[in-house]
């Protein structure tokens, strides 16, 4: 029986986690992995926190406990903190170092946290950690919101899921846009090359 | 054509779990869908909505739940399959047609979908509406995944014609936001007309007729226990001594914590999908065989109840557990590491869990609330009462409602004291008129008004309360996901076949003795209107008219041009502390207006003391 891996994304509404996720279900149908996935997207126009749990393989439920992560994958920052109680200490976290203020701190509610500090901590509780600056990519891709995209290419480096480069690759044709299509697999590739180097 | 349409049975398509109920619906034959929008239940409308529009199913928004259960009755009565669609608090509003359409019954099958939120991600509250089944004495099914979601749409519909009464399909969030991969099936032919044969002395509830019915329903109900013995909706798996009793989503948390636990072959576990009536004799033999019951479900301990009962009456002494402080809650959603826990401790098995990482350390993160678009007029116009109430120097209690102006409630506009349900605002408003001795002004949304607001004017009128009722016609139901209701111009939506009800007219006919209708943009009138109504002695209105930015957007209508701050800016914040427009963010210590989000609604030049906020000019974009 092959093993469960548990992905969780969070991301702030507009960055295009769900897109990122139905490319990850084709991709694992493509695969022949059984999938399944839940999302929270209540009210993502609002600027609101958008979390999916996918589940890869033969489990039945359609969330993650805290610490049942394999990978946490964060769209800003800040989320990506807020999410780390997902992983365990073996779990690998990537993050976009792109940070989207939320307005609580532009009317003085909250500091931003140090993206320095940020990133010591992930690192020192988690068993790997990809950080990058994956909008500064999805720009030079040529596309600034293919930053999802960017992201899943360096989820695939990882190797973590039971997905290629040819299952993502061919699931990203299906499921995104033709004419973004160039820009899309450009910017998988910056990030899996990011990832590679991280 | 639209996906769910597809006439290919064998097919796999990854579904949400919504659009896997609409498939479900489609292959039952459903011919007529109806609903008030809410969310988790939003994208099943929206699926029939749009398949509508590409077929002769026929689908409609109603103006509340009350008339979606209602509308779907008699389409029902006349022999059609129909689909009434609502989240679990819709059907507090439908609960007075529910009660009395259990006597009456159907004659085409009728399924009533009720998506409850347990955990509260987008509701005011987590009822739990396996009560509802219990209180009408229908049937209910429940699902515990997408496929099953699938599937079981159509056994609710046989089982109601077989019953000839309403079934209640019940869901949680978890099943209608997961995905999971669909097998589809063969779409049976769509009835879309019947025949309504009459029949008074079985369907007009007078007492005499009523009398009789009730004797109808407590037979169906004999037969409904029948049908929950043998349900294949009823899982049974195992036949160790530990027995779990479980269902929804939660029996997905119990299959892997006892794959993760290995304990299978201790386990004897009952599925319970078939939830009213409990299956007695099921339950008995289940319980028969356990040295001990944990009982998994979310919410209130129905099937705890339930199987404690069905001992009692065997004379079964084994102990039966759910809802305790060490065990489960009847707060908010499982999760699959706490139900591994309980199952673990329950049952005395030593499992190492994962442990997640300690976050004890980390610095404290912003809150990244929801919040008001950039550009929405609601912010404008609560702005606006705010400003009209300092300038008259009076103390002011906002009751609320529910909708995207909602998020008003949090600072920097803080413009909400109270909210129970919607439509509260008006009926609750001449409460606080009476007793609070305050200038009582109220918000409402145009769905919500149409929805359950104009009882509660119509009340504020008779009783001459003293109070101001601002309606935010944004013209559409944006909070749910941008759906019609009565005040929309269909039009616009290049839509035929709708009529149009102007809130103002409505008001005015009810006989509010102050009506005005306000352009919340433009500030400067909209103070002084708002003031003159905030003066006047009695009920007044004030409907505030724009057209919420992020429908206008999908509409692709017109863009206005952005915003920018320039050099005369003085560095007040004016705009950032009493507006907190998401388009603005502090740069070098001073406020910019980023381009993108700026919608040009003006608001925040129009309060600049410094004038220092100006349209950014065409050669600069
Ligand atoms: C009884 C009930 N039905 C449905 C909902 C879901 N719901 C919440 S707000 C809302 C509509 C809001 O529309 P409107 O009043 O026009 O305000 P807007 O969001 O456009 O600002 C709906 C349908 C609910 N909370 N309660
Ligand atoms: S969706 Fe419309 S009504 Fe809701 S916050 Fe945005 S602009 Fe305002
Ligand atoms: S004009 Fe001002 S208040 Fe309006 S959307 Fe732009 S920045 Fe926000």
């Amino acid at each position: 029986m092959m093993e469960t891996k548990r992905l969780v994304m969070v991301a702030v509404g507009g960055q295009g986690n769900l897109l990122a996720s139905s490319v990850l279900g084709e991709a694992a149908r493509l695969a022949g992995v059984p999938m399944r996935m839940s999302e929270i997207h209540g009210m993502a126009q609002r600027g609101g926190v958008v979390e999916s749990a996918l589940i890869f393989g033969n489990a039945h439920s359609t969330i993650i406990s805290d610490g049942d992560a394999d990978v946490l994958m964060g769209f800003e920052p800040a989320e990506t903190l807020r999410a780390l109680a997902k992983c365990n200490r073996n779990s690998v976290a990537i993050t976009n170092l792109a940070p989207l203020m939320p307005f609580t701190v532009n009317i003085g509610q909250g500091v931003y946290p140090d993206l320095n500090k940020l990133q010591a901590l992930i690192r020192a509780k988690t068993a790997r950690l990809i950080a990058f600056n994956a909008t500064a990519l999805a720009r030079e891709a040529g596309n600034v919101l293919s930053v999802n995209m960017v992201l899943l290419g360096a989820l695939t480096q990882t190797a973590v899921l039971p997905l290629t480069v040819d299952h993502v690759k061919a699931a990203m044709q299906h499921k995104t846009k033709p004419a973004f299509l160039d820009a899309n697999l450009k910017a998988f590739d910056l990030g899996f090359a990011a990832a590679q180097n991280a | 054509m639209h996906k769910l349409l597809t006439d290919k049975p064998g097919d796999q398509m990854m579904l949400l779990g919504n659009e896997a109920i609409a498939r479900g619906a489609i292959e039952a034959g459903v011919g007529f869908t109806s609903t008030y929008p809410g969310t988790p239940s939003s994208e099943l409308s929206l699926s029939f909505f749009q398949m509508s529009k590409e077929s002769d199913l026929y689908f409609e928004y109603c103006t509340n739940e009350k008339v979606a259960v209602e509308v779907s009755a008699g389409a029902a009565a006349c022999g059609v399959r129909s689909m009434a669609v609502m989240k679990h608090v819709g059907l507090n509003v439908a609960a007075d047609a529910l009660m009395t359409l259990a006597y009456v019954g159907v004659k085409g099958g009728m399924v009533i979908l009720t998506a409850d939120d347990p955990a509260m991600f987008s509701s005011q509250n987590e009822q739990d509406n396996r009560y509802y089944a219990k209180i009408s004495g229908l049937p209910m099914l429940e699902p515990s995944s997408v496929e099953e979601a699938h599937r079981i749409v159509a056994d609710a519909f046989d089982l109601s014609e077989q019953l000839q009464e309403p079934v209640l399909l019940r869901t949680t969030t978890r099943i209608n936001h997961s995905s999971g991969v669909v097998t589809l099936g063969a779409i049976r032919p769509r009835r879309t007309r019947g025949s309504f044969v009459k029949d008074p002395l079985n369907l007009v509830t007078v007492p005499a007729v009523s009398r009789k019915l009730h004797v109808k329903l407590l037979q169906n109900y004999e037969k409904a226990l029948e049908l929950a013995e043998t349900s294949p909706w009823n899982l049974r798996e195992g036949d160790g001594p530990w027995g779990i009793l479980c269902n929804g989503v939660s029996y997905n948390y119990v299959k892997d914590a006892v794959g993760d636990l290995g304990i299978a072959a201790k386990v004897r576990l009952l599925r319970i999908g078939f939830s009213h009536p409990l299956p007695p004799r099921k339950i008995r033999d289940f319980l028969q065989g356990c040295e001990k019951v944990l009982v998994v479900e979310e919410g209130e301990p129905y099937l705890e109840e339930g199987a404690k009962a069905i001992a009692q009456e065997a004379g079964l002494t084994l102990p039966i557990r759910g809802k305790a402080p060490e065990l489960l809650s009847r707060l908010y959603e499982f999760d699959p590491a706490m139900v591994r826990r309980v199952v673990g401790d329950y049952f005395g098995v030593p499992w190492k869990a994962r442990p997640p990482v300690d976050v004890s350390d980390l610095p404290p993160i912003p809150q990244r609330p929801p919040t008001l678009c950039a550009g929405c007029s609601h912010r404008a116009t609560y702005y606006e009462v705010r400003k009209a109430a300092e300038e008259l120097g009076i103390e002011t209690l906002y009751p609320s409602d529910i909708g995207c102006y909602t998020l008003g409630l949090l600072p920097p506009l803080s413009m909400a004291d109270y909210l129970i349900c919607m439509g509260s605002s008006t009926g609750t408003a001449g409460g606080f008129a009476q007793a609070s001795g305050r200038k009582v002004v109220s918000f409402i949304g145009d769905s919500t008004f149409f929805h359950s607001g104009i009882p509660g004017l119509i009340n504020a009128v008779f009783n001459q309360h003293d109070l101001t009722l601002v309606i935010l016609d944004n013209g559409i139901t944006a909070m749910t996901g941008h759906q019609p209701n009565p005040g929309v111009d269909m039009s616009q939506l290049k839509m035929e076949g709708y009529g149009r009800v102007s809130i103002e007219a409505v008001v005015r006919a009810l006989g509010v003795p102050h009506v005005t209708v306000i352009k919340p943009y433009k500030v400067k009138k909209s103070v002084e209107a708002i003031k003159e109504a905030l003066q006047f002695k009695g009920v007044s209105v004030i409907i505030s008219q724009e057209l919420c930015v992020l429908y206008a957007a999908n509409l692709k209508l017109p863009r206005r041009k952005p915003f920018q701050v320039s050099d005369k800016c003085r560095n007040h914040r004016v705009c950032m502390t009493r507006l907190a427009c998401p388009a603005f963010y502090v740069w070098n210590e001073r406020i910019k207006i980023d381009a993108n989000l700026c919608t040009g609604c003006a608001l925040c030049a129009q309060i600049c003391p410094e004038n220092a906020i100006l349209p950014v000019k065409e050669e600069k974009r």
